[in-house]
């Protein structure tokens, strides 16, 4: 049996995917709409899911629209922006409570269709643009979320490094766009964008859940139709080998050092090199067995936290931690040996195996919710491929030693990012 | 073994007490990939006061010595316990809260031999004077990454607020000094006196047979020798009514300002029944007043004193209790203003109305369903309510039966201007 029977089938303007399963209390719809990230969209695409979540014409304030929420046995609604590669991806998710657990026997799923229906469709518009009031509020939250990522030192660390490391490339661009370009937005700019969006983006519809494949197409079908279209692609990710190494110092007044480094894999989801990539990642940082947990933390004491994470759409993995500023030096030199002794393919069989064990592990644990088994399918949406979690899982249990010290040579050490106090080399 | 039925919700929970006074519970999931193992010994950081077993005196313990010796047991002669949970295709963790510790474990596959893992290092402590000296720069660079985060800051420093001597004022991982005078003898005394499985309990989540598990888990303690020990004695000083500060501003190197406003329990000597009663008419009291259906919630949002980062909570433990409320805000001390007044308004009579109450029970039911989808959530939770006499699974019956009267009688002993206080983050001058 397929650890995720997905059905997927092709509605007017998105394509429908189904996973029915009865392991949940709960039934989970999750849209998403993908453009290519570009300067003068990002802004704008950051703050239109807020927009459409805070009214709609049938729910014209933020409070009916909760409260209505509420009485849907407290069904939750959620938005959120990731990027994907080159690619911005904005995902609206309404999950409802499934009612053969409640004292109340209501049927709730098509409700929750309604709703998605009405959030997406129905916005609160008055002659050709959004509500103002709505459209303010939202834009000065959405300035403060864009600011938040200053306070948070590690957060902020990583942007720097992508910003520094990708300074040419679109994805060098903040998920929640630019801080400056919010003050332009009006409620008209907004809802063009909005329409523009609806029209051009890729866009899918996922529903989790003990559902019958059938009410869900009828419902979607129903409630939802848009117009056919074919989806912009991203340009390729471009493909940057520095000559040497970037690096970049910054101080500000913190305890607590934030390494970053960014490195060029070149390897993206889909290639056939990904799984010894993945591989490759476990051994060397992605776990607390790897060599960098080991090393940096275990041996040295120079870290509570250091990792490193594949960024599988754009080919780059990060290495992060926080050290003290003192310890710098020593730091980079302890993760430059890690890697060349992965390139030198100084590791054992059984670091290996247990790595592939985990990684299995981490996947079949990824779609015990119904967040992550939509994150683990739409990684075929963004590539444009169709590979099984069983595919995935047997292409990486043939990986080779070989061919992680392949990839390993690869692996291109981009930029260094150091965030230091400012006591630092006294 | 008994066997619990819940009904309504289709689970069925087992349980077993062992002969050594190990709680075992094993949740079956069917249709999950993951099993989820939790085993969590009720001794968290306000547990610094004590008498250790055979002796005569209480003693004392350096702040953040829980969180360390839950460090210092995944070190072993032989290795470290993450390498052999890797092994086995598991991945392991471990948290210290005020009033528990937990060790975990999280596998698709391997169950058995991960769960003997998990019971086995957690019952057999290994502490070196040179193992404990180098945790200590670890957890050195652990504590100085909160000391760089605001809300954590802004979190700990409200409690510090509100509490004169009730050690939950202390950061639970200690201060770099506090823990540079920790030694492995501390350790061993810690551990000998609430790791005992009398003072634990242990519970599996997971596609797993309970019968099996079961037996699996008796096996195990019936080979190993434990003798009887005496209640544990923990020693708290009096803590007064009030708030011990009322307002603290930390500035720090932000650009966005966060208040939080927070009030002492009042009732924090309840357990059981009465205490879950309580603790939940007063989450619905909050999400009435302050969650985004509410009124206050608009308006603040309106005057752009509040943002998406606004939450609020009420948690209580034997022995403290609290509530808080606030977020990111442009204008921390109109914030801090605003939230009072609402709170105490809050406790008026007729401020809330029978429909809303009934709309924010259903919520919170349709939250409970959404939670029990998660056997983290499942397993970490029981065990808190289990610490408390309480039953996770009487959570929707309980929200069912809460009346307007049991909501009023919660505000009336929780709100009191008193009890409030306030902290600050904003931006260094």
């Amino acid at each position: 049996m397929a650890i995720i029977s997905e059905s997927v089938k092709a509605m007017n303007g998105y394509n429908l995917h189904v996973v029915k399963t009865e392991k949940y209390k709960t039934n989970t719809l999750v849209w998403k709409m993908k453009a290519p990230l570009k300067k003068n969209t990002v802004t704008l695409r950051s703050l239109l899911p807020h927009v459409l979540q805070s009214s709609s014409s049938s729910y014209p304030s933020t409070g009916k629209l909760r409260a209505y929420l509420d009485e849907l046995y407290g069904a939750t609604l959620f938005v959120d922006l990731a990027k994907k590669g080159e690619y911005h991806v904005i995902t609206i998710s309404v999950e409802i409570a499934n009612e053969k657990f409640l004292s109340d026997p209501t049927p709730l799923l098509k409700k929750a269709f309604q709703f998605l229906a009405e959030i997406l469709t129905k916005p609160n518009v008055h002659e050709g643009a959004f509500d103002e009031d709505t459209v303010e509020k939202e834009k000065r939250t959405l300035i403060q979320r864009i600011q938040s990522v200053y306070d948070d030192k590690m957060r902020y660390s990583n942007f720097r490094l992508v910003q520094e490391m990708c300074k040419e490339e679109p994805y060098a661009l903040h998920v929640h766009g630019e801080k400056e370009d919010v003050d332009n937005i009006t409620p008209q700019s907004l809802y063009e964008y909005y329409q523009q969006a609806l029209a051009e983006d890729e866009l899918d519809l996922y529903v989790i859940g003990d559902v019958e494949e059938a009410d869900a197409e009828t419902y979607a079908g129903e409630l939802l139709t848009f117009e056919k279209r074919t989806p912009q692609t991203a340009p390729a990710s471009s493909v940057r080998t520095k000559d040497s190494v970037n690096e970049v110092r910054e101080e500000q007044d913190v305890k607590q050092g934030k390494l970053n480094i960014g490195y060029r894999t070149n390897v993206v989801y889909g290639d056939p090199e990904y799984y010894a990539l993945q591989v490759f990642n476990g051994i060397f940082g992605g776990f607390s067995h790897s060599k960098l947990f080991l090393n940096v933390r275990e041996k040295a004491s120079l870290a509570y936290y250091v990792a490193s994470r594949l960024e599988s759409h754009k080919g780059l993995m990060m290495v992060m931690s926080g050290i003290d500023n003192s310890n710098y030096d020593q730091a980079v030199s302890i993760i430059k040996e890690q890697l060349d002794a992965m390139k030198n393919g100084d590791f054992t069989e059984q670091e290996m195996e247990q790595t592939k064990a985990v990684i299995k592990n981490q996947l079949l644990e990824t779609v015990d919710t119904a967040r992550g088994i939509v994150e683990v399918l739409y990684h075929n949406v963004v590539s444009g491929k169709e590979i099984t979690l069983q595919t995935w899982m047997n292409e990486m249990d043939k990986v080779t030693k070989e061919e992680i010290a392949a990839i390993a040579k690869k692996v291109s050490m981009d930029t260094v990012y150091f965030l230091t106090g400012k006591e630092a080399g006294k | 073994m008994e066997k619990i039925n819940f009904d309504q919700l289709q689970e069925e929970l087992y349980h077993e007490k062992l002969e050594n006074g190990l709680d075992v519970f094993i949740l079956p999931k069917k249709g999950f990939n993951k099993t989820y193992a939790t085993f969590t010994t009720k001794y968290g950081s306000i547990d610094n006061h004590f008498l250790p077993p055979g002796k005569e005196e209480f003693v004392k313990v350096p702040d953040g010595i829980a969180h360390f010796l839950e460090h210092k047991l995944f070190e072993k002669e032989d290795g470290d316990v993450f390498q052999q949970f890797s092994k086995q295709g598991a991945s392991a963790n471990a948290f210290t809260s005020f009033t528990r510790t937990a060790y975990l474990f999280s596998s698709t596959s391997n169950v058995e031999m991960n769960l003997e893992t998990l019971i086995d290092f957690v019952q057999d402590p290994y502490f070196t004077e040179k193992t404990v000296e180098k945790e200590k720069g670890i957890i050195g660079q652990e504590i100085t990454m909160y000391d760089d985060n605001p809300d954590w800051r802004l979190y700990f420093g409200l409690i510090e607020n509100m509490f004169k001597n009730h050690p939950v004022k202390i950061d639970i991982a200690g201060t770099i000094e506090s823990i540079s005078h920790i030694t492995k003898d501390m350790l061993y005394e810690c551990y000998e006196t609430f790791y005992h499985p009398s003072n634990m309990l242990l519970f599996i989540v997971g596609p797993v047979d309970p019968n099996q598990i079961m037996s699996q888990v008796r096996d195990n303690q019936s080979k190993k020798d434990y003798k009887e020990i005496p209640e544990i004695k923990r020693q708290f000083e009096e803590e007064p009514s009030e708030s011990a500060k009322k307002k603290k501003v930390l500035e720090m190197n932000v650009q966005t300002s966060k208040c939080l406003v927070g009030i002492k329990s009042s009732t924090a000597n309840q357990s059981g029944k009465e205490m879950l009663k309580n603790e939940l008419s007063l989450n619905v009291l909050l999400d009435i007043f302050f969650g985004k259906s509410s009124e206050h919630y608009s308006s603040l949002y309106s005057e752009g004193l509040i943002d998406d980062t606004f939450s609020f909570d009420y948690t209580q433990e034997q022995g403290f209790g609290f509530a808080m409320v606030g977020g990111d805000t442009n204008d921390p001390d109109r914030l801090a203003e605003a939230l009072q007044k609402m709170l105490l308004d809050a406790r008026e009579k007729g401020a809330i109305s029978q429909e809303t109450l009934n709309r924010t029970k259903k919520k919170k039911i349709g939250a409970f369903l959404r939670a029990v989808n998660s056997p983290e959530y499942i397993a970490n939770q029981f065990t808190r309510y289990a610490f408390n006499e309480m039953d996770l699974f009487d959570v929707v019956p309980t929200l069912e039966s809460i009346t307007l009267e049991d909501v009023e009688k919660a505000a009336g002993n929780l709100i009191s201007e008193e009890r409030f206080t306030v902290c600050q983050v904003v931006p260094k001058k």
